[in-house]
């Protein structure tokens, strides 16, 4: 069953299957210009800090994810996938795209 | 012989994230030959035409990414001037003893101003392609598993001091420049493809910020149907593609760009015009490198300019 995902930034919400990473859904969502990479953990395009819920990895790049950065849940949403109801913040790359009107991007 | 110096591409050592994930990508999907594992889990491959023991060795880290880039030179006395040369030019260079790479001979290695590892080296075991010398097949049933590009063709590479890099390869080994793409303001060169033979490149620099940064590398295909049908494959597989099929505009190269499954993107290419070193370099203005990317689409688009391992 898909979990719900909820961008804080935003307040926009989305359907994200246990099976399915963060950055899928995000995608799924047709926000005009999500920076999609390369969706396999290692170009660091697509970082994100987990609020709330819970949640499993794969292996992503450290050159792009510090300790501090786990310890903070900060993690590339290409290789986070929900495992319950999940609130996140973009961060770096992704949030000038998500966060910005379309009329100004 | 026309041919001397630096004569391929020989090999790439590229860092993976999960390794037994990528060996099966590597050799399942893109249908590349496995050929040894060693000591430290290596894992060497080459593809089915290629004659030397490897071309593709992968390595499992916790960064994507490019180890270094490994070039075939015609002898050990050219490997030897080739060393002295890059010396005298001020250039800081290391050999590699022979075996630390699976039959493999020794290596001269140095680092661009671009923070690229590269290598050569003269000799490599002869493993063939499985068809025999005498009275050979056009090709192997190898062919038929996976992509199964023909070579690993040639790497483009992200970094800074492209101007740097480009002098030592065409004033200490040999290379000439085949096509360039200027800066926004026509003064200097935003990227920049070499050649050492009469290959459209074997290798492309362009300038980039962050120093070492993998592109991608490349794999060619025999034609325009092969690239459709790694296209196929790759969607059968769930594959990231990035760019393509379509035709770059620089290089004339039919394309795809895609994802490995730690997000090293690679090519599988085909065609390209054929330069000699005589030829003058073909210039694109930075307002048109989205024709010399996508040449049908006219389109620049993002993801080549910003994502890399
Ligand atoms: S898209 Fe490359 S790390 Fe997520
Ligand atoms: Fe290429």
């Amino acid at each position: 069953m898909p979990h719900t995902v909820r961008i804080e930034d935003t307040g926009v919400s989305y359907a994200c299957a246990p099976r399915e990473s963060l950055l899928e859904g995000l995608h799924r969502l047709g926000l005009r210009g999500i920076p999609v990479g390369c969706r396999g953990g290692g170009c660091g395009v697509c970082k994100i800090e987990v609020l709330a819920g819970e949640f499993h990895t794969r292996a992503m790049s450290r050159d792009h994810v510090s300790d501090d950065d786990v310890a903070h849940q900060r993690l590339l949403a290409c290789r986070v996938y929900p495992s319950s109801d999940l609130s996140l913040k973009v961060i770096g790359k992704l949030q000038t795209k998500v966060c910005t009107p379309l009329a100004i991007r | 012989m026309a041919m001397t110096g630096v004569l391929r591409p020989g090999h790439a050592q590229v860092r993976v994230l999960d390794l037994e994930e990528s060996v099966r990508f590597y050799r399942d999907v893109l249908g590349l030959v496995e050929t040894g594992r060693d000591a430290t889990g290596r894992v060497y491959f080459k593809c089915w035409d290629e004659r030397d023991h490897s071309s593709y060795v992968i390595r499992q880290a916790d960064s994507a990414g490019l180890d270094f880039f490994g070039w075939r030179v015609l002898d050990t006395a050219t490997l030897d001037k080739l060393d002295a040369d890059l010396q005298a030019y001020g250039i800081k260079t290391e050999r590699i003893p022979a075996g630390e790479m699976l039959e493999t001979g020794e290596r001269v290695r140095f680092t661009l101003p671009s923070g690229h590892v590269m290598e050569l080296y003269a000799e490599k075991s002869k493993v063939g392609n499985g068809i025999p010398l005498v009275n050979p097949a056009p090709w192997s049933k190898a062919r038929d598993h996976g992509i199964a590009p023909i070579r690993l063709d040639h790497a483009l590479l992200y970094g800074p001091n492209v101007a740097e890099v480009q002098k030592i390869f065409t004033e200490v080994l040999g290379f000439y420049l085949v096509e360039r793409v200027l800066t926004p303001d026509g003064n200097g060169n935003a990227a920049i493809w070499l050649s050492c033979g009469q290959k459209v490149h074997d290798i492309a620099f362009a300038e980039y910020p962050e120093p070492g940064k993998l592109h991608h590398c490349s794999f060619l295909m025999e034609s325009w149907d092969q690239v459709l049908r790694a296209g196929d494959i790759m969607s059968m597989n769930t594959v990231a593609v990035d760019i393509g099929p379509t035709r770059h505009g620089v290089t004339r190269g039919c394309t795809i760009y895609a994802w490995d499954p730690s997000g090293n993107r690679f090519e599988t290419f085909f065609g390209g015009h054929l330069p000699y070193p005589d030829y003058e370099t073909m210039t694109w203005t930075f307002d048109n490198f989205g024709q010399g990317l996508d040449y049908p689409q006219r389109k620049l688009h993002e993801t080549f300019l910003s994502v890399v391992s």
